[in-house]
């Protein structure tokens, strides 16, 4: 049996690091949280880890002039929607159709394993049903 | 307990996985409730089968097909002798969800509009899914047997609900959720006062424990051979004789018939009745092969080792600032399955942490959703114990989750 008295504090990799400083920062003091009234909504679950997210959206003339977001979940899934939100906030429907998974990986920067894109792309997939939704209210 | 230890680990000699590392480190493989690791006698005996004897069962009359037929029959034995039962009660399936979905529409459908059947809140979803909705396809009443504070049955509750009403009372031997080891002796006895079958969900006990279906008087029992060191897609469904007589068969075709005619058929005798088709041969021999393994291991060592294990890892555990554990604080009520929460942490940024030092558990909802709903959590990180197991993985765990708290600066 290891004496619990010799065991060393394994020092963060790079990788844990990266995901402290940039997904952490989203993850608690998340970007554009909260819920917008006259807009159109969408709400999905993630049912492997039981996130939970709805994104709110106000679309005027094309353009996405204010994007809420409400949930709760995982780290990668709750900072990906901050930063996506961020992201879509002033650019036009177009522009946020464009947006795909490379991307969300990209403005997370850090690796995603193949058994958590879900919940990274939670916001995303949401997005999608909403932007390529038919009867999009100004 | 020396002996027993070293016991132990020359068992993990057995299980090729632990000699891989991956990104430098050893697995310390924490999931077995998930799915247990295999030993080498299991998978030599599939490759036996395929290199050496592969053929169907019970149709040809050459040699290839009498040794194919002969071991599949003694896996059959095997796994009886096992739980106590005899071979003719113990029809191979592709595991506990498949046995339970065979029992809940077998029995659902002789079931008439207004019975009731009881299950608990501890349920995985293969316990809850199919009676639910074979309860609103024959307009059946599902009950469900209320837990206390500690993930326990509260069984003045499953007193007052089981009733003269209640045609089937279904529950989990050992959750797989929380760990909660539920009396199953008590309930049975209720169930059965009020005329009721008793099915038991034993998919986290027969590997774990040493399962006696005739002392425990269960009607049916249903587990899994991929929690009991055998391959995936392999399963049993425990019935006494006479009930499986006289349950009509729920898979119709080749090899669960006496005789056909264009126009009714007769069945084959039990448990072949329950077979239809060509079965999983390769992984029904391995499942006899790993039910011999357990039995030369002994489940009663097997059940000290994974308690003296699990029992350092809650106390390690409780170490840990911010560490909530879930599920019964009794030992004796708990099995080597430990559900936890660290406060600011979400399960899955654990689990993804923890991999990152080989460290492999389950962060989720267990497929127990209506139970985290009621623990009015979204998911717990599970850490769950197997013979190969040892206090040095519990160490190796301990730390990993020091690190993940210093990741997320809590």
């Amino acid at each position: 049996m290891i004496d619990p008295n010799q065991i060393t504090e394994i020092p963060l990799s790079e990788e844990e690091e990266i995901y402290k400083e940039n997904v952490l920062d989203h993850f608690r003091n998340p970007r554009n949280f909260g819920n917008l009234t006259q807009c159109i909504s969408h709400k999905e679950l993630n049912p492997l880890c039981g996130d939970q997210l709805e994104l709110f959206l106000k679309i005027e003339n094309n353009n996405i002039s204010d994007i809420k977001f409400n949930g709760k979940g995982c780290a990668i899934s709750q900072a990906s929607a901050s930063l996506l939100t961020e992201f879509i906030k002033g650019k036009s429907l177009d522009e946020a159709k464009q947006v795909n998974e490379d991307k969300i990986k990209e403005l997370l920067g850090i690796p995603i394993s193949y058994m958590r894109i879900k919940c990274a792309t939670l916001s995303l997939k949401i997005l999608n049903k909403i932007t390529g939704a038919k009867n999009v209210k100004a | 307990m020396l002996n027993q230890t070293l016991t132990i680990e020359l068992l993990k000699k057995d299980f090729p996985i632990f000699s891989r590392k991956i990104n430098d480190k050893i697995i310390t493989y924490l999931d077995s409730s998930s799915t247990s690791q295999k030993p080498i006698q299991v998978l030599d005996s599939q490759e036996k089968f395929y290199k050496e004897y592969n053929a169907n069962i019970h149709r040809g009359v050459y040699k290839l097909s009498e040794e194919a037929t002969k071991a599949y029959e003694e896996a059959h034995k095997q796994v009886a002798s096992l739980i106590n039962a005899s071979a003719e009660e113990v029809i191979f399936t592709s595991g506990t969800t498949a046995s339970l979905n065979l029992l809940a529409y077998s029995l659902c459908k002789t079931l008439k509009p207004g019975d009731e059947i009881v299950i608990s809140q501890l349920e995985h979803h293969a316990n809850l899914v199919p009676w639910q909705q074979l309860a609103k396809q024959y307009n059946l009443k599902l009950k469900f047997i209320n837990i206390d504070s500690e993930c326990k049955l509260d069984l003045k509750h499953a007193e007052s609900i089981i009733t003269d009403k209640t045609k089937i009372v279904s529950i989990c031997h050992i959750s797989n959720a929380v760990g909660t080891i539920n009396p199953i002796k008590d309930i049975c006895k209720l169930a059965h006062k009020h005329n009721a079958l008793f099915i038991v969900d034993a998919a986290q006990s027969v590997p774990h424990i040493p399962v006696d279906v005739k002392d425990l008087d269960v009607d049916f029992l249903a587990f899994s051979g991929h929690k009991m060191l055998a391959p995936t897609g392999t399963g049993v469904l425990y019935g006494k004789k006479h009930l499986l007589e006289n349950l009509s068969p729920f898979l119709y075709g080749g090899d669960m018939i006496s005789e056909v005619k264009f126009e009714d058929s007769t069945w084959n005798e039990l448990p072949w009745k329950f077979e239809a088709g060509t079965p999983n041969i390769s992984g029904g021999i391995a499942l006899g092969i790993a039910a011999e393994y357990l039995k030369k291991a002994g489940l009663e060592n097997i059940q000290r080792h994974v308690k003296e294990v699990s029992e350092y890892a809650v106390e390690r555990l409780s170490m840990i600032r911010g560490l909530t554990i879930y599920g019964p604080k009794d030992p004796k009520d708990r099995a080597g399955i430990i559900s936890f929460n660290i406060e600011g942490i979400h399960a899955h940024d654990v689990a993804t942490i923890l991999d990152r030092e080989g460290v492999c558990v389950r962060g989720g909802h267990h497929c127990a959703m209506p139970l985290m709903n009621l623990l009015n959590i979204q998911g717990t990180v599970r850490a769950s114990f197997y013979l190969y197991n040892t206090f040095d993985d519990v160490e190796v765990l301990y730390n990993a989750l020091e690190n993940a708290k210093k990741v997320f600066n809590v």
